[in-house]
Formats: structure tokens, C-alpha cells, sequence
């Protein structure tokens, strides 16, 4: 078996592993990222991106459904959109492609070494890669960098199979299931049952908790349920899933006990379960490392160390919240870390965005957060219905809004939240915000361009300030 | 108003662009013809410019450091029988002078920004998350600052760059870290100051770092008894003419080496790695090191070999004095064949000086000190001693080429009468 040795030794090609394997590069550390299941992730490969691409062709999809029903503002088309499944599978998995291609370039310029394979520990320091064609390689490493990531939970009652899928395969059905039942209303869960509703699918949540969204407040999530109301979405809140009959000719039927108790079926084409993910955490030897543990993820301090010299943990593997993006930040740090610099996990907050229809996008504290830390507040929130940019979208009736969260007597900005068409994209200018410790003031006083969405945030601070533009002050 | 634009002028031949050293007026400034107000470097020499019109200075483009290509409008000035800005004299026109005069009314101090939009801002209770943008975090992480201990003076009690170094000036850290029981004994020193390297400077450290990064060198240390040489030199000191100058020990070596060279020409040469070209010189024309307010710098003494002990006192004196005044000109800054670099009068055993390139002979001459020696007959007795440091390009210079020169030159100075054969 051929040995190896390196400075930095980085398990899991992910959001968090691929930037660690680069910055480790660039800063001139012999580095080797090993990864079996394809460059980029769950993030690139059946993630963020697919579903992303996703719900664009099924937005497109929707367009021109409703259009072809009649007019809309002035268009229209003579018949129904026709779909083809595989085709817009195939061309989700051509953008996959080009993303994880090009991952392995950057990887490859930055002077790190990808290795595909299946990293196996024997100890803290030492694993046994195994190839694609069964070859094998040790490598020792100085430091090592396990960035491996989260899988999907499955219900241990129903899994994953013929017609209970998880949201890996959500991405890949070649034909579109007539009836879909998702089981989970996070924010995966809405992702992928919203778009398959565009698509024309018949779908039906069924959620445990009494809400959907459970991280955000009613009034963030309620533009959401009204768009599921509008396209009759079934939301079945306060229900227990228990099991599942395979039932002849494909279908499914997934029984449940309801909110009073009492049992319920519904028959579906395929039932998604998307109940969250948990750490990756078994089959690469883990159990070898002597590594702390903090319950079901790898104990990390604020630098990713963990409780063994010289060994870092990134990313989902170490916890909440699971996003690619605070992935990558601390993949960045630790590299830096390793080559000596000083460095610390230290954000304000760390943005989420769930691409639902309408979007969501949370940036720190929500207002009833900030109350439960004894803050005393002043919120500000501006109806995107009010913005010139957003009629001009056709999204003047989906309910958006943004509002900001400040404390009372200095004005610091502590939460921004917004729900609405393309929100999504002002995440940057909120964290940024929070992350240097804006007032509302500083909003209110930055001129931000007309006509944008983001002239929403800078009225949201002014309503908070209590003298907006656009809509009457409040009393 | 007519206004003057003065171009960044064509310094020298071929050259198409200039590094701007100094400014020496500021905008708002009067100036009059061949008012020195520029100083430009282009490859070893800087060059004063003057200015070409009467008139106010309205604009400066370009900061110390900018290389500037030749051409560019670099300053704007406002001539004469343009209308004065102010109904003040010519004289008293700069635009920046002082607002306040005196017997003019005290300034009102300025009013306090109005109350209605800035919130009180209670002290924050301790343990909070203290307020700062990631740059100051950073900053702070790095300088192992606990930003919980820093005041902050911005918006809602932000924590400012400016805030962070007062809190390091001022000794806080410290007190900090004794729990606040009393300011630090004496206020450490953290101060850091940044500096743009420009000029001299920039073009030594580009040389340096090119010479260090291509040129594998060998060094090679060599005692000399010079106790002959200082009686010789102490007697011409003692017994020279007036209009004759003062002899130091550089001319004797300078002497040696233009006897000594001939034997060795790889040491006399200049370089060329990348076409692979040496060029031997008969001349020696002779670099001397020396340290000026700007940095270092080497005038040469062109033609060594044609000229008697005297005169090369006497071109080492004028060329030194040039150099530390700014006024060598192009011609005298380059050229060498060979460098000599002494720091011998401050001290020193050993130094590995860096080559002038391309030449591929540097010699260092360390201090000299009386130390007790063996004779013939085995008595020890008080000799003066110094030392050659040199250092040669190993690409062309042989280690025992190297030795055999200095072992001439090592004669030479050891039985000065040869320097006069």
C-alpha cells in the first residue's frame, strides 16, 4: 500500500472542505482533500444548487401555466406547457457539472490535491483512502480538517425506498408524481413541495409541530401559508407520521394520527421525508479518533478545534445552524489557523434564506428573540406592496414585507427579516448590517438605489425611526 | 481664469514614466518660476523639478510613490491675472492659512447636533457582546485585546479602529488584564507605524531581493595586519601638503585592488544570467557604499587604475560629500565595476555584504583594533587588525579565485610598499 504524508489533510469536498483544501493551498500548505461522493458536496451535487435550479424551472413552469389559462398581463399562450421531467433533470445535473468541474480546477490551481476516494481512520492522524478501483493509500497528516458533512434522517418506521423518498431523490424523479405527500414542513420540506406544486403535482404537508417554518414567527411564515392556501396546498399542522402501506400499481399510502389524535391515511405517488439531517458521523472511523462529543455532532471550540491536538471539525459535523455558507467560513478560518495566523468563529449572526414561495430571509434576532434576552425594542416593518421595483415583478399580492429589529434605546439594528419575491438577494446588505453593528440611522442614511427591493430595507429603518416615505407613519 | 497644467516632464532619455518622491508645495500654495516644487526618481537618480509659470497650485494629482508616466497632468496652477479667490492680499492668499486672525471674533464652538434623532445611549451592561465591525474584531483578536475592556466613542458606543488604538496607546491592555486594579506601571510600547516604501528606498529593496533571490554568492572572511599600513598612512597624514587631502584606509584598498584585479578579471566584471554574458572590465572603476539621510547609495570612482593615492582620496571625498547631499548626479551613481562597503568606523567583526549587481565582487572592510598576535619569534605582541568581508558571485567566481584575490590584496596592504610599485 503506498503511504503518504501532508500538512493538511482534508476529509469531505463540501462547502466547508473544498474552501478549507484552497485557502490551505494558497497559503502554501501541502494540503490533500479527500472525497468520495463528488467535489461541492450535498451542497453542489443535491443541495442548495439543484434545488435551486429546481425551483427556477418550476417557477418558469408556473408562468406559463398560468398564462396559457389566460391572460396574463397581456401575454398568453394558446395550450399548456408541456413537461419533461428528464429533460429538466438532465439540465439541473448539467449545471452540477460545471460547478463541481470547476471546484476541482480551483482546487487543483490553488496547489491542494484531490484524492476520490473513502477516507477510513485508524488514528487521530492516520487513514487508509480507498480508490474508485480499489486501490489504497495511507496518509498522515499534521493537521486534519473533517468536514463530512450531514446526510438526511430517515424515519425508522418508513424508509427510504420505492415511494418513501428523501430529498436526494426529490431531485431526481424523471417523472413527476401526480400526488406528493412531504412529510416535514421545514424548510426543505416547502422548498421542494412548493416547486413540485408548480409543477402541477397534488401536494399535502404533514407536519408534526404546530406551525410551519418553525425557526421564523407567524407573521414571516404567513405570506407562505397564504400561497399554499391559494394553490390548495393541504397543510395538516400537529400530525404524526407512523408508517407507510406500499400499495399495487406504485402507489402509497402514509398513515398518521392528527392534531386530536386520531388516526388519518393519505394515498400519494411518493412521500418525501424531509424531518432534517444529522451529522455524518459513522463509517470513516470516527469511533479511532478519541474525539469529544457534543450529543449527535463533534464538539468544536470557537476556533473548530477539537478535543485532540491538530484535529479541526467544520460544517454540518459540528452542529447548528447546517449551512453551507457557515461551512465555508470556518473551513477559511481553520486553513489560516493551521498556517499560524490568529483567527476566531465569532459572527454576529449568520444569515438563512429559504427559496419558498414567497422567499424568507433571516438575519439575527427576531423581535419576540430579542424580547426573551430582555432587550426592549423598536421594529420597523415596510410592505413590499409599497415598493414600485416589487409591482413592477407582478408580486405586489404575495404579502412580502421587510422589517427590522432594533434595540430600543440606541437604535443597533439586532434582526432583519424578510418574506418575499427575490428577498433572497438582500441577505448581503442585512448581515453586513448586523455584522457591523449598523443603528437604523446608518440605514436610513445610506441612499440606496431606486428602483431596487432594497430601498424596502432603508424604509423599514426609517418606519422604525417612525418617518417613512412610502407609506403612512405609524401612529 | 487661466489655468497652467503642468505635465510630469521627460526626466532623461528613454525614460517613459517617473516615480514621484516629494511634493514641495501643497495645493492652494503660491508658486513662481523655477520654484523647486517636485522631486521625481527614475532609475538610481532623483530628479528636482521646477515649475514653469507663476501662479496658485489648484490641484496635485499623484502621491508619494505613484509612478506616473510621462505626459500626465500632474498639477494645475492658477497664473497670475486670474482673479485672487479672496479679497485678501496676493501675499496672503494661500488658501489654507489659518481662518482665524487675530482681533477677530472668537469662534462660537459649534452647536450641538440636533438632539431629535440621536438616542440616549445608556452605558451597556457587562457581558453584552461589545459593539465592533469584523476589521476591528480582527484587529483586536490579533492584538490579543479583550474588545469587552475597550470604550467605544462611535454610534451606540461602536467600537472604532480609533478607539482600539487609543485603548493600546494609552496602556489599557495591561490595566485590563490586572482586573482594572490601576494603570500599567509604564504604558508599553504597541505603537506601529506603516510606511509607504518609496524611492531610494524602494528601488534598494528591489535590488536586494532581486540580487539575494538570483545570485548564489560565497563569503569569504580574511584577516589583515595593517599595522605597516597605519604607520604609512599616520606619516603621509603627518607630512602632506596642505591643498592634499586627509588619507583613510579606503584609498589604500582601493589601490590594492586595481594591482590585484588584473590577475583576478571574473571579479571585475558585470554578469548578465539571463543571456549568460560576462563582461571583464580593465577598468576598475570602484563602487563605494555609502550610507546617506536617504538610504544607501554608490558613487563611484571611475577609472581607479589611472589615478594615484591622493587623487583618490581626493574623488572619494568629493564623490561622498555629493552622494550625502543629494547631488550625485546619474553619470556618478553608476558604472562600478567592483564595490567597496565599509562600515568598518562603526564596528563590527563579520558582515556579508550583498552584491552590486551585476558586478560579481563586493568587499567589506570591518573595523580595525589592536589585538595581541604571535610574532616570528613566538612572542606575543600588539598588532592592528582588520577585517575583509567579501562576497562573490559563485556563478563566475571560483571559492579559491575568490581567496587568491583577497590573498593578494592581503599582501598588498600588508607590505604597503608594494601598493607603490
Amino acid at each position: 500500500m503506498q503511504t503518504r504524508s501532508c500538512q493538511v489533510l482534508v476529509v469531505g469536498g463540501g462547502p466547508g472542505g473544498y474552501p478549507a483544501a484552497i485557502r490551505a493551498g494558497q497559503l502554501g500548505l501541502d494540503t490533500i482533500i479527500v472525497d468520495k461522493h463528488g467535489l461541492g458536496g450535498t451542497c453542489l451535487n443535491r443541495g442548495c444548487i439543484p434545488s435551486k435550479a429546481m425551483i427556477h424551472a418550476a417557477t418558469e413552469f408556473e408562468h406559463m401555466s398560468e398564462a396559457a389559462k389566460g391572460d396574463r398581463f397581456g401575454i398568453s399562450l394558446s395550450e399548456a406547457p408541456k413537461l419533461d421531467m428528464g429533460k429538466l433533470v438532465g439540465w439541473k445535473d448539467g449545471i452540477v457539472s460545471k460547478l463541481t468541474g470547476g471546484v476541482a480546477q480551483l482546487i487543483k490551481a490553488a496547489g491542494a490535491e484531490h484524492i476520490a476516494g473513502w477516507a477510513e481512520f485508524s488514528n487521530a492522524k492516520t487513514c487508509v483512502v480507498t480508490r474508485e478501483d480499489g486501490e489504497q493509500v495511507e496518509i498522515t497528516a499534521e493537521n486534519v480538517i473533517l468536514a463530512t458533512g450531514s446526510v438526511e434522517v430517515e424515519l425508522p418506521f418508513m424508509p427510504f425506498g420505492k415511494s418513501v423518498i428523501g430529498s436526494t431523490q426529490a431531485l431526481e424523479l424523471t417523472e413527476r408524481p401526480d400526488k406528493l405527500v412531504v412529510v416535514g414542513a421545514g424548510y426543505i420540506g416547502l422548498e421542494l413541495g412548493i416547486a413540485y406544486r408548480k409543477l402541477g403535482t397534488e401536494v399535502t404537508f404533514i407536519e408534526a409541530l404546530d406551525r410551519i417554518l418553525p425557526l421564523y414567527d407567524k407573521e414571516i411564515t404567513r405570506p407562505i401559508t397564504m400561497w399554499l392556501k391559494k394553490h390548495k396546498v393541504d397543510v395538516h399542522l400537529s400530525c404524526k407520521a407512523k408508517g407507510v402501506k406500499e400499495k399495487k400499481g406504485g402507489k402509497a399510502v402514509l398513515e398518521y394520527e392528527d392534531a386530536k389524535g386520531e388516526s388519518q391515511s393519505i394515498e400519494a405517488d411518493k412521500i418525501l421525508v424531509a424531518v432534517g439531517r444529522k451529522a455524518c458521523l459513522e463509517g470513516w472511523g470516527l469511533e479511532n479518533m478519541g474525539l469529544d462529543m457534543d450529543g449527535k455532532f463533534i464538539r468544536v471550540d470557537d476556533q473548530c478545534r477539537t478535543g485532540m491536538r491538530g484535529v479541526y471539525a467544520i460544517g454540518d459535523v459540528v452542529g447548528e445552524p447546517l449551512l453551507a455558507h457557515k461551512a465555508t467560513a470556518q473551513g477559511e478560518m481553520v486553513a489560516e489557523i493551521i498556517a499560524g495566523h490568529r483567527r476566531v468563529h465569532d459572527p454576529v449572526s449568520i444569515a438563512a434564506v429559504c427559496f419558498t414561495e414567497p422567499e424568507v430571509v433571516g438575519v439575527g434576532l427576531t423581535p419576540d428573540e430579542a424580547k426573551e434576552r430582555g432587550e426592549e425594542v423598536i421594529t420597523g416593518k415596510f410592505p413590499l406592496a409599497a415598493s414600485g421595483r416589487y409591482l413592477s415583478m407582478d408580486a405586489g399580492t404575495d404579502g412580502g414585507f421587510v422589517r427590522v429589529t432594533a434595540r430600543k434605546d440606541d437604535h443597533v439594528i439586532l434582526g432583519i427579516h424578510a418574506v418575499g419575491t427575490h428577498v433572497s438577494e438582500l441577505s448581503g446588505e442585512f448581515a453586513l448590517a448586523v455584522e457591523m453593528g449598523a443603528r437604523l440611522e446608518d440605514i436610513a442614511g445610506t441612499i440606496h438605489v431606486h428602483p431596487t427591493l432594497t430601498e424596502g430595507f432603508a424604509e423599514s429603518a426609517l418606519t422604525a425611526l417612525g418617518h417613512p416615505i412610502h407609506i403612512s407613519a405609524p401612529k | 481664469m487661466s489655468e497652467y497644467r503642468y505635465k510630469m516632464p521627460d526626466v532623461g532619455e528613454g525614460i517613459v514614466e517617473a516615480e514621484i518622491v516629494e511634493w514641495h508645495v501643497k495645493e492652494g500654495d503660491t508658486v513662481s518660476e523655477d520654484q523647486h516644487v517636485l522631486d521625481v526618481m527614475t532609475d538610481k537618480a532623483t530628479v528636482e523639478i521646477p515649475c514653469a509659470v507663476n501662479g496658485t497650485v489648484t490641484r496635485l494629482v499623484g502621491e508619494p510613490g505613484d509612478v506616473i508616466a510621462v505626459g500626465t497632468e500632474i498639477m494645475f496652477i492658477a497664473t497670475e491675472g486670474a482673479p485672487p479667490a479672496e479679497d485678501e492680499s496676493p501675499a496672503e492668499g494661500k488658501a489654507d492659512a489659518p481662518k482665524d486672525k487675530p482681533g477677530s471674533e472668537p469662534e462660537k464652538p459649534a452647536e450641538p447636533a440636533p438632539a431629535a434623532q440621536a438616542p440616549s445611549v445608556a452605558a451597556r451592561p457587562a457581558g453584552e457582546r461589545p459593539l465592533a465591525s469584523p476589521a476591528v474584531r480582527k484587529r483586536a483578536l490579533e492584538a490579543d485585546i479583550d474588545l469587552g475592556a475597550v470604550p467605544g466613542t462611535g454610534p451606540a458606543g461602536r467600537i472604532t479602529h480609533e478607539d482600539l488604538d487609543d485603548f493600546i496607546k494609552s496602556g489599557g491592555r495591561l490595566a485590563a488584564r490586572a482586573g482594572g486594579a490601576g494603570a500599567a506601571v509604564r504604558a508599553p510600547r504597541t505603537g506601529v507605524t506603516e510606511e509607504k516604501v518609496i524611492g531610494l528606498r524602494r528601488r534598494i529593496s528591489e535590488n536586494m531581493s532581486h540580487v539575494q533571490r538570483t545570485v548564489p554568492d560565497i563569503a569569504y572572511v580574511e584577516e589583515i595586519d595593517v599595522t605597516a599600513l597605519e604607520d604609512l598612512r599616520q606619516h603621509l597624514n603627518a607630512t602632506k601638503a596642505d591643498d592634499q587631502p586627509k588619507l583613510t584606509l579606503i584609498p589604500f584598498l582601493v589601490l590594492a585592488l586595481t594591482k590585484a584585479l588584473p590577475e583576478t578579471p571574473q571579479a571585475n566584471a558585470h554578469f548578465d544570467g539571463e543571456a549568460m554574458v560576462l563582461t571583464k572590465y580593465d577598468a576598475v572603476h570602484c563602487g563605494i557604499a555609502a550610507a546617506t539621510p536617504n538610504g544607501l547609495m554608490v558613487p563611484v570612482i571611475k577609472h581607479a587604475e589611472s589615478l594615484d593615492i591622493w587623487q583618490i582620496a581626493a574623488e572619494l571625498g568629493r564623490l561622498g560629500k555629493a552622494a550625502k547631499e543629494g547631488k550625485a548626479s546619474k553619470d556618478e551613481l553608476t558604472g562600478s565595476t567592483i564595490t567597496i562597503t565599509s562600515l568598518g568606523a562603526v564596528g563590527g567583526l563579520v558582515t556579508t555584504p550583498i552584491l552590486n549587481a551585476p558586478e560579481t565582487a563586493i568587499i567589506g572592510v570591518n573595523k580595525m583594533q589592536t589585538l595581541p598576535r604571535y610574532n616570528a619569534g613566538g612572542q606575543v605582541v600588539p598588532r592592528k587588525l582588520m577585517n575583509l568581508s567579501s562576497c562573490f558571485d559563485h556563478r563566475i567566481v571560483d571559492g579559491y579565485d575568490a581567496a587568491m584575490l583577497i590573498q593578494r590584496v592581503k599582501g598588498l596592504l600588508e607590505n604597503p610598499a608594494t601598493l607603490f610599485m
